[in-house]
């Protein structure tokens, strides 16, 4: 299965649930799924990370209902997800995926 | 006898008549006076800028000068008539040859001669009323600028004293000012940074209730405060009454600025900039909360962000164009397009390369509960405390979690026998262990999860067995009840194990009061 790579960053706090490291470079997989040939989206993605590179058992502070969890903002590319098909988002090779947790401190 | 006394009131009358005419032609002679030297005014003005100054900037420099012309000739014919016996402060037969006086020219001489400031930014932040919520590490840096720059108000909100712990970023404070309230510690400084500026103290907390009345004697707004709740009231506020957000955030090594309700505009109307609303519609868990005084903060990184703000003020304030002749809306230089505009994150990261970074965010959201047609949130809303923003945004109790039983205070502990039947666990990350330990403890940091954190345990040679006594502490109490239950619930065998009340919070008001209160 072809693997596609996909660089992807945590800030505002998130790295540590990525084992305190701010940027990684991850090959997933094409499809998400072998029989239909759906194309790996940002969905797809946010649970990838969670079975594969969280190390941290605490999920709900990365995804809530299955997507990233309110206070988390998915920046592909340098711009809000929203702008970009949210979830639907079907990833391209090389793409950056940002997540950042808003910050409240003053 | 009665044409006699009709005699004597036709002459009472005529006598009134002519008083009454002399107080008018005087008066009409005052204003002729006055429109004069204000036509002379704007000859001098037109020669001195002449070829550099355009023609919109003329107008609203005009405006400034009239305004106060008008006022002098108000007072003075007050005076003249006997309504008003005080002699005016302003003498008025002294012509206003320039908009700005004198010391203005000097003490914004460096910022006037920039192009993206210039005469009419200079009068535009002198007319402007700036709203700054939370004097802390955002808002001190934000009002210096600001006082600076000149901006003619300044409103300074917050409820909290001043704290030694704060010092260290908060620059408008100071030693000798500790436990004064934070809106006057930071006009004294403002005072003596600049007098020029009217500065407005609103000595306590932004309620909803509050909040449209307050913000309605303002322009713009800085929110630079700690929590969400008081960042979606702020946000509402504004897209309420109108006002553009500046709002910043910072923690630990990391900042966060965005503009929002820029350009402001009505709930409904896509042309408005989106709101914090339409970019977070929900808020984040309140565990997931950190503030300042438990992740910790480096001073300069609040500081950027604040320094930050004030400047994103000043874009927003000297960017104002002149309302549109038909009565129209204000609307910016830069908004020029119909399209619905967006809004721009800006990320500061202290050691990442590069430190700055800008995404673009959405336009305003079109089931937005604040800033769409479909609004849910009503001046009515707030004003009637009828939206509770604690509630939405989830408080966090203080943490129960163990029978009494399972549960010493600082005291009793510090009683127990040093012979090696107890052992205490610290859950403290390392660097507050490294600050303080109690000798003798094993350092075990909470790792937010009851799994992690006992194979840790177990890692470090703890092995809660050998019928010693285990007792868990951390700074403040809680993580070491989740602890503690976490050894009670996972271990296979009955582990006897308590939490020590309080932590060294308590250890220190009980026990030590030499104990480190960082």
């Amino acid at each position: 299965m072809a693997a596609r790579k996909s660089s992807q960053s945590h800030s505002g706090g998130l790295e540590l649930l990525f084992s305190n490291q701010r940027k990684h470079k991850v090959s997933i997989p094409s499809t998400s799924d072998a029989t239909t040939g759906q194309p790996s989206n940002v969905a797809f993605l946010i649970k990838w990370l969670c079975d594969n590179l969280m190390r941290d058992p605490r999920k709900e502070m990365f995804v809530l209902d299955d997507t990233a969890r309110p206070g988390i903002l998915v920046l592909i590319n340098d711009a809000d997800w929203e702008l970009e098909g949210e979830e639907k988002y079907e990833l391209q090779a090389g793409d950056e995926v940002v997540f950042v947790s808003t910050l409240h401190g003053g | 006898m009665n044409g006699f006394s009709g005699t004597d009131h036709q002459v009472h009358n005529l006598k009134q008549q002519i008083a009454a005419t002399e107080t008018q032609l005087h008066s009409l002679k005052l204003q002729l006076q006055q429109a004069e030297q204000q036509a002379e005014a704007a000859r001098h003005l037109s020669e001195a800028y002449q070829g550099g100054f355009p023609a919109e900037w003329m107008d609203e420099t005009l405006v400034a000068l009239q305004q106060d012309v008008t006022r002098d000739i108000a007072q003075k014919v007050r005076q003249e008539g006997g309504f008003e016996g005080a002699p005016s402060v302003r003498d008025a037969a002294q012509p206003r040859r320039w908009p700005l006086e004198k010391h203005e020219y000097k003490r914004y001489g460096r910022q006037l001669i920039m192009p993206e400031v210039g005469l009419h930014g200079q009068l535009r932040l002198k007319n402007a009323r700036v709203l700054i919520v939370g004097v802390g590490g955002l808002g001190c840096p934000a009002a210096a600028y600001l006082a600076g720059a000149g901006v003619g108000t300044l409103g300074l909100m917050d409820g909290d004293t001043v704290e030694e712990s704060n010092l260290h970023r908060q620059i408008a404070h100071s030693t000798a000012r500790v436990d004064m309230n934070k809106t006057q510690s930071a006009m004294e400084y403002l005072q003596s940074l600049n007098p020029h500026v009217n500065y407005n103290r609103h000595e306590f907390h932004l309620t909803p209730q509050k909040a449209i009345q307050i913000f309605e004697q303002y322009d713009l707004v800085l929110d630079c405060t700690d929590h969400p709740t008081s960042r979606y009231l702020i946000s509402d506020a504004c897209i309420l009454t109108g006002k553009t957000l500046v709002s910043a955030s910072a923690l630990k090594t990391e900042g966060q600025l965005i503009v929002l309700n820029n350009p402001p505009r009505p709930p409904g109307d896509a042309l408005g900039g989106p709101c914090y609303r339409c970019i977070f519609p929900k808020p984040p868990p309140a565990e997931s909360v950190l503030s300042c005084g438990e992740g910790g903060i480096l001073g300069p990184v609040v500081g950027v962000m604040g320094v930050l703000q004030a400047l994103e003020a000043i874009k927003v304030l000297t960017a104002r164009a002149q309302r549109p002749a038909n009565g129209g809306d204000w609307s910016t230089n830069g908004a020029t397009s119909e399209a619905a505009p967006k809004a721009t994150l800006l990320m500061f990261s202290t050691y990442n390369t590069p430190q700055f970074r800008s995404v673009r965010l959405r336009s305003r959201r079109a089931d937005c509960a604040a800033c769409s047609a479909q609004s849910t949130i009503s001046r009515q809303s707030l004003t009637s405390g009828s939206l509770d923003y604690v509630a939405f945004c989830g408080a966090t109790a203080p943490i129960n979690l163990l029978p009494p039983a399972s549960r010493v205070t600082a005291t009793d502990f510090s009683r127990l026998p040093r012979d090696g039947s107890n052992v205490l666990i610290d859950v403290r990350d390392e660097t507050q262990y490294a600050i303080c330990a109690l000798r003798g403890s094993v350092n075990v940091p909470w790792t937010g999860s009851a799994d992690t954190w006992l194979e840790r345990a177990l890692a470090s040679g703890l092995s809660f067995g050998g019928g010693r006594q285990h007792f868990v502490m951390c700074r403040f109490g809680n993580d070491s009840q989740l602890a503690a239950k976490a050894v009670m619930e996972r271990t296979q065998t009955p582990v006897a194990v308590k939490d020590v009340k309080g932590g060294f919070k308590s250890w220190r008001d009980e026990v030590d009061p030499s104990w480190p209160d960082y």
